[in-house]
């Protein structure tokens, strides 16, 4: 802790999980307008830049805290752990990899599942945890997301998934490859089921998870200029061999070609989330 | 240096190309050479043997996207009759980097869909090198529902580098057409077999590779990127392929043993590029093998089985 920080009064200095986001210092520097923001200020605005609207990344916790009425929760999930059945080592170990990132999260895998309640409405929420080893989806985050699935299946209430991922996790080679038609498969049965589905792309979301559980949604949202495609841009520039077009691969660029039904601001997500899931499931005007 | 062998089959190329020499010779003079040619013959079946007893399983990745092993349209003329190819996906353009259609397995009828790989070079830029655009999978698509509504078991023949990453494949939304395969997959309610007869790339192969029975040809592979990829990404050097190949377990024995496919279908000696007709009639024993399996399963049971099988996916412990 710096000495001014030292000198600030307790109520208003940054604490515990919000902490751990923005280790240093009592303001952040916008990367989008250059504006330098006080740290309160930004978090007290969903960590929307007050000046330009940027949407700074979240944690998992987080964003199921901003999103979920404060009560009732329950986390689904959280006894589930990693293992590295193949032994995996590149220039380091996956293992080694593993405990790095659940020490430097706090979490155990890469995905967070939350029951819970939007505006009084019954639903599970999950959402991806981007420090996690990039969000990568491995068999933790795949069986998660299936447990969500299941709790929606048996309570018939809704799920809403946010997600921040590079794609699926190299280190567990096929097997997370196979997480792809997990989770796609447990959607299909909630589909079938007529419950809503709600899928928010957030920045960024790539790969295998772009390709599988995230472009499934009944309705698919992305947040402002968040990154949504299936190939990374510097492997498309490799392939194609010309500069990418302007906004190529945003959030606004797949509204426009048709991809997601919105783009939606962080500070409407729980207005507009409640307003269609509640259209969606036919719950009366309160 | 044949350009048609790999590295390692350089020295089986060598005899190869002797025994050749010495056939043309015994038809010119009245030398009988046949005791020699068989002498060679035994001694490069031997080397072949030897060699492919002991595959690196970058070797394997090499057999896998060998430029003369057989594609989905040289085991369909040889496996099946009647084949009728249908093309596009009635929303945008015909995707020549998969081809499908209905066709006979010994007279039932059955919908084929497989990756297509150009031979020459003008071939290979018209088929994009077996790598798809979503018009590919929404074909795809397309054939398997039409397949649901006809009764028609589902073949699926995966053989590409992965899905095409370029610009207008994700402007016409190639991760939705991917994802949208798998769930339909998930759902169809006929069966599914799917078979790696070459390249298993990543999400691009898994798009027509959701079934009931995954079988791979013995020197297939089968992987969530390519080794190059994940070098480059992991080992920040695309050099360490053979160490990633390796690390990820992308041969078919290895896959089997981790119970991730259910069968590995034998390859002629020296792979399937040096047969094709034996290589064929492998893989069209499995396939009839298998879909009698299938076929015996009500609907219900067929769903149900496929969804046990694709929930059981994945490693994790219980705190």
């Amino acid at each position: 802790m710096s000495w001014f920080e030292k000198l600030m009064p307790s109520r208003i200095r940054t604490q515990g999980d919000r902490k751990r986001q923005v280790p240093e210092g009592l303001w952040t520097k916008c990367p989008e307008c250059q504006s330098v923001l006080y740290r309160v200020d930004l978090e007290r605005n969903l960590d929307v830049c007050p000046k330009c609207g940027h949407h700074f990344r979240i944690g998992a916790r987080r964003r199921l805290d901003i999103f979920l009425d404060p009560e009732p929760r329950e986390e689904i999930g959280a006894e589930l752990e990693p293992v590295d059945v193949l032994k995996f080592k590149d220039s380091k170990k996956y293992k080694d990899r593993l405990s790095q990132a659940q020490k430097a999260t706090g979490e155990r895998d890469a995905l967070v599942v939350m029951q819970g309640a939007l505006k009084g409405m019954p639903l599970v929420a999950c959402a991806f945890e981007f420090r996690f080893m990039g969000g990568s989806m491995g068999s933790v985050v795949g069986e998660r997301f299936v447990r969500a699935v299941d709790v929606c299946l048996r309570e018939a209430i809704p799920l809403v998934c946010f997600a921040a991922s590079g794609g699926a996790r190299m280190q567990e080679a096929l097997f997370s490859l196979m997480q792809m038609a997990k989770t796609s498969a447990a959607l299909r049965e909630l589909s079938a089921r007529g419950i809503p589905y709600v899928s928010v792309m957030t920045d960024p979301t790539m790969g295998g998870v772009s390709a599988s559980l995230a472009m499934l949604g009944d309705i698919n949202v992305a947040e402002p200029k968040a990154l949504i495609g299936f190939a990374g841009p510097r492997v498309i520039e490799q392939t194609v061999r010309e500069t990418l077009p302007e906004g190529f691969q945003r959030a606004e660029f797949l509204l426009e070609h048709g991809a997601v039904d919105l783009v939606i601001d962080r500070r409407q997500m729980r207005e507009r989330l409640a307003n269609l899931l509640g259209m969606l499931s036919h719950r009366p005007l309160s | 240096m044949n350009l048609n062998f790999l590295e390692f089959e350089q020295p089986i190329a060598e005899l190869e190309a002797k025994i050749e020499e010495l056939r043309y010779m015994g038809n010119d003079t009245d030398i009988n050479l046949s005791e020699e040619i068989a002498r060679l013959e035994a001694k490069s079946e031997a080397l072949t043997r030897s060699i492919f007893a002991n595959l690196s399983a970058w070797q394997v990745a090499q057999l896998a996207r060998h430029p003369q092993r057989p594609y989905t349209l040289d085991y369909l003329e040889r496996i099946f009759t009647d084949f009728e190819e249908l093309h596009g996906d009635r929303h945008f353009a015909d995707d020549p980097a998969i081809v499908g259609g209905p066709a006979r397995l010994d007279g039932r009828p059955v919908m084929v869909i497989g990756h297509q790989k150009g031979r020459d070079t003008k071939e290979k830029i018209h088929r994009n090198f077996g790598m798809p655009r979503p018009e590919g999978y929404r074909k795809a698509q397309r054939l398997m529902e039409m397949a649901e509504r006809f009764r028609l078991p589902v073949l699926t023949f995966i053989d590409t580098p992965g899905a095409y990453p370029g610009i207008d494949a994700e402007e016409r939304g190639q991760s939705e057409a991917i994802a949208r395969n798998l769930f339909v997959q998930a759902g169809l309610k006929v069966p599914i077999l799917c078979t790696v007869i070459g390249e298993g790339g990543s999400g691009g192969a898994l798009a027509i590779g959701v079934g009931d029975r995954v079988q791979m040809l013995q020197y297939a592979t089968y992987s969530v990127i390519s080794p190059e990829g994940c070098a480059s990404i992991l080992w920040k050097s695309a050099e360490k392929a053979s160490e990633a190949a390796e690390a990820m377990g992308i041969t078919a024995p290895r896959l089997k043993e981790l119970g991730l496919i259910d069968a590995v279908v034998e390859e002629p000696l020296g792979g399937a590029h040096r047969d094709y007709d034996q290589a064929a009639q492998n893989l069209k024993a499995s396939l009839v093998e298998g879909l009698a399996n299938l076929e015996s399963m009500s609907v219900d049971k067929l769903l149900d089985s496929r969804r046990q099988r694709l929930r059981g996916f994945g490693n994790f412990k219980t705190r």
